[in-house]
């Protein structure tokens, strides 16, 4: 089999399945009933009219038109991508940030049991608390931070709230990826009495690649979600979260445009989850076989 | 494999590169940060906060052209304008000392303030309510007494207390007579038929209806298509956008007195500037960001002007009746877990005319028409979405 083969293959694949879902939404909508399914008063299956499903070409056909009427406004799709552009930046400080707390929080908790007896039922409980209530919070400490001569301003506060739904699986996985070296490996290191420092470096760290690439793949997809919903949250301008709300607001009269933002936000996930990807290729020689985390 | 593995290492350096050089992208896309220290040494202007409800709209039309007409800057204000979002509350925006000043409603401010927020209403400046009741002209709903056994829709987080009172005045409980049903943000419940009456402000959501192409007939719905309930004329009309000050500061410091009185003279002639210029005023909030097309834009700022002109006592006065309504409706009105917004009458520091009396007073010798008792609006015409 020729390389370029395989190598098109997930590619074709990935068209398929895009062009699959344009096949069932338009399937639907042309065969479904128009007031959609409703099972014991609860709906199932959407509308099929141009209000709740547009057609998909009204869609494309709408991204292409200018925002508004305004003179010189930009085509919807560039405003989108843009959103998407400021939004993968506050998601990509949130992620940073997730990542080293959460791997400082899985050093911590496999150099000392205790810690990790007395820090995993909060890093469980941190997942529970509703990001709309942490959201104005966040907002509210943060405007009240003057870090020198640096002002808080709102996108670090949706950047924060992004790292916090970052972390978890960061910590999570980093801390099964520090704990994954065989019995015989870790004995191996004592009788050379090796430090635990060295022993992180030569063995563990190494080790525990398999396990971060996934749970930097789950971070990703985490920070771009907390990203997107305290800009809704906090109406922080200028990223796709705010685009969507902004364009939902005029969905019953213009119910095309509404879709065009979305697509933006599930474009840029895939996007993100494709740098995450180019940088496993690089860390390779540690992968052997990946782990779920 | 050997031989290939050099170009992921440099697909990878690229791709973290991508990541770095967005995340700085990130800090300095930003709009303008809170009023700070740093605007003290801009021209020894002061630093002022408004917080607003939303994002930027023809709601706030006499903000933005105080703004950028120079109002607030002629005053000695640095006046920053920060919207809101899903969950900002702009009351405890300001009763948290993040910003100055805030527009809210006042039911929702003076439960947030009976909940100990120090605020103050420093000026009213919508006279009336914007709410509607829209039902379909072939189904219409008139009174709060048609609203028996229909599907009703709200918004509710307290946007639902005038529809309540409606309701409560006609006899009808709100729990049982009648399907409550929770809208979103657009009109679809409506215009799908899953909601009989929906709420809609005159200034956005009837607004949108009107901008809709009917599919029956591939024209635009027209206002002969819809049947309203006006809170105003039911009786049941509570206060709305109405401007909030930090009570403490206001009873102990002196700069911000005066900060305040300069404030609202700035936005007194904002209002003044969007009522006689308001294809400006559109022209101006689109500017700053708004993403809604030029005819709602314009609808909006049109709606809002009629709002607020005439306000009889000068613009911004609180006048006591309509203020007593708003308290009563609040203590006498159950929602549907049989909560009132108030549970004891608002002290005499809710609201204050002082500020917005010395702004009308210290305005009265220019050539401004600070009553609005001729006014018309004009004509708007919408075009599909809005735009």
């Amino acid at each position: 089999m020729a390389v370029g083969s395989v190598r098109w293959r997930p590619v074709a694949l990935g068209a398929a399945g895009v062009l699959g879902l344009v096949v069932l939404w338009e399937g639907y909508k042309a065969l479904g009933p128009a007031e959609g399914v409703t099972v014991a008063g609860q709906a199932v299956l959407p509308r099929t009219t141009d209000l709740g499903m547009p057609h998909v070409w009204d869609m494309i056909g709408r991204a292409l038109e200018p925002a508004t009427s305004i003179e010189g406004a930009a085509p919807v799709w560039l405003a989108v991508v843009q959103a998407a552009l400021v939004t993968l930046g506050t998601a990509t400080a949130g992620l940073l940030l997730g990542t080293v707390v959460g791997i400082l929080l899985a050093l911590l908790m496999q150099r000392f049991v205790v810690a990790e007896w007395a820090v995993q039922p909060w890093l469980i409980l941190s997942q529970t608390v509703p990001l709309i209530a942490l959201a104005p919070l966040v907002v509210s400490w943060g405007g009240r931070l003057q870090l020198g001569p640096v002002q808080w301003e709102t996108w670090m506060s949706v950047g924060v709230i992004a790292s916090y739904l970052a972390f978890f699986p960061m910590a999570v996985g980093a801390l099964r990826g520090l704990k994954s070296p065989e019995a015989a490996h870790t004995d191996l290191f004592r009788t050379y009495a090796t430090s635990w420092w060295t022993t992180l470096l030569r063995l563990r760290l190494p080790a525990a690649v398999p396990y971060l690439l996934p749970a930097l793949r789950l971070a990703t997809a985490a920070a771009i979600l907390g990203a997107v919903v305290a800009e809704v949250s906090t109406g922080h301008k200028g990223g796709i979260g705010r685009l969507i709300i902004e364009y939902a607001q005029s969905g019953s009269a213009d119910p095309a445009k509404a879709w065009a933002p979305i697509a933006g936000a599930v474009l840029l996930g895939l996007f993100a989850a494709g740098l995450v990807y180019l940088l496993g290729l690089a860390l390779g020689r540690y992968r052997r076989q990946e782990e779920t985390a | 494999m050997g031989h290939t593995r050099r170009i992921p290492g440099l697909v990878a350096a690229a791709a973290a590169g991508a990541l770095l050089l967005s995340a700085c992208g990130g800090g300095t896309s930003e709009d303008e940060s809170p009023g700070s220290a740093e605007g003290e040494a801009d021209g020894g202007l002061t630093p002022v906060t408004l917080q607003l409800q939303w994002f930027a709209q023809g709601q706030f039309a006499g903000y933005y052209a105080a703004l950028d007409q120079g109002y607030f800057e002629e005053e000695g204000l640095d006046v920053t304008i920060r919207e809101g979002g899903a969950d900002i509350v702009p009351q405890t925006v300001v009763a948290d000392g993040q910003a100055d000043y805030a527009i809210a409603w006042v039911p929702k401010a003076l439960a947030s303030r009976e909940q100990g927020a120090g605020i103050t209403s420093i000026a009213q400046i919508f006279q009336r309510s914007g709410t509607l009741q829209v039902s379909w002209a072939d189904n219409p709903i008139t009174t709060s007494a048609d609203l028996a056994g229909k599907n009703v829709g709200n918004w509710g987080f307290g946007n639902e207390f005038e529809l309540f009172a409606g309701m409560t005045e006609a006899g009808l409980d709100p729990a049982a007579d009648v399907t409550l049903v929770q809208q979103a943000f657009d009109m679809s419940g409506l215009l799908a038929g899953d909601i009989d009456a929906a709420q809609a402000m005159t200034y956005n959501e009837y607004a949108q209806l009107l901008e809709t192409v009917d599919p029956d007939t591939g024209e635009l719905y027209t206002p002969e298509d819809f049947a309203v309930i006006d809170w105003n004329e039911e009786g049941t009309a509570m206060l709305q956008d109405s401007l909030w000050a930090d009570s403490e500061r206001l009873a102990s410091d002196a700069e911000y007195q005066d900060t305040t009185e300069a404030f609202l003279r700035a936005t007194i002639r904002g209002w003044i500037f969007a009522r006689d210029n308001p294809e400006e005023a559109a022209a101006i909030v689109v500017e700053h960001g708004s993403q809604l097309g030029a005819s709602h834009q314009l609808w909006m700022v049109n709606e809002v002007n009629k709002l607020i002109w005439p306000s009889p006592n000068g613009i911004g006065i609180t006048d006591e009746a309509a203020w007593a309504q708003t308290v009563d409706i609040s203590l006498g009105t159950a929602n549907v877990d049989g909560a009132t917004v108030l549970t004891a009458e608002p002290d005499e520091e809710a609201y204050t005319n002082e500020y917005i009396q010395a702004a009308l007073d210290s305005l009265e010798g220019e050539d401004l028409d600070l009553v609005g008792e001729g006014f018309q609006p004009i004509e708007v015409e919408l075009n599909e979405g809005g735009s």
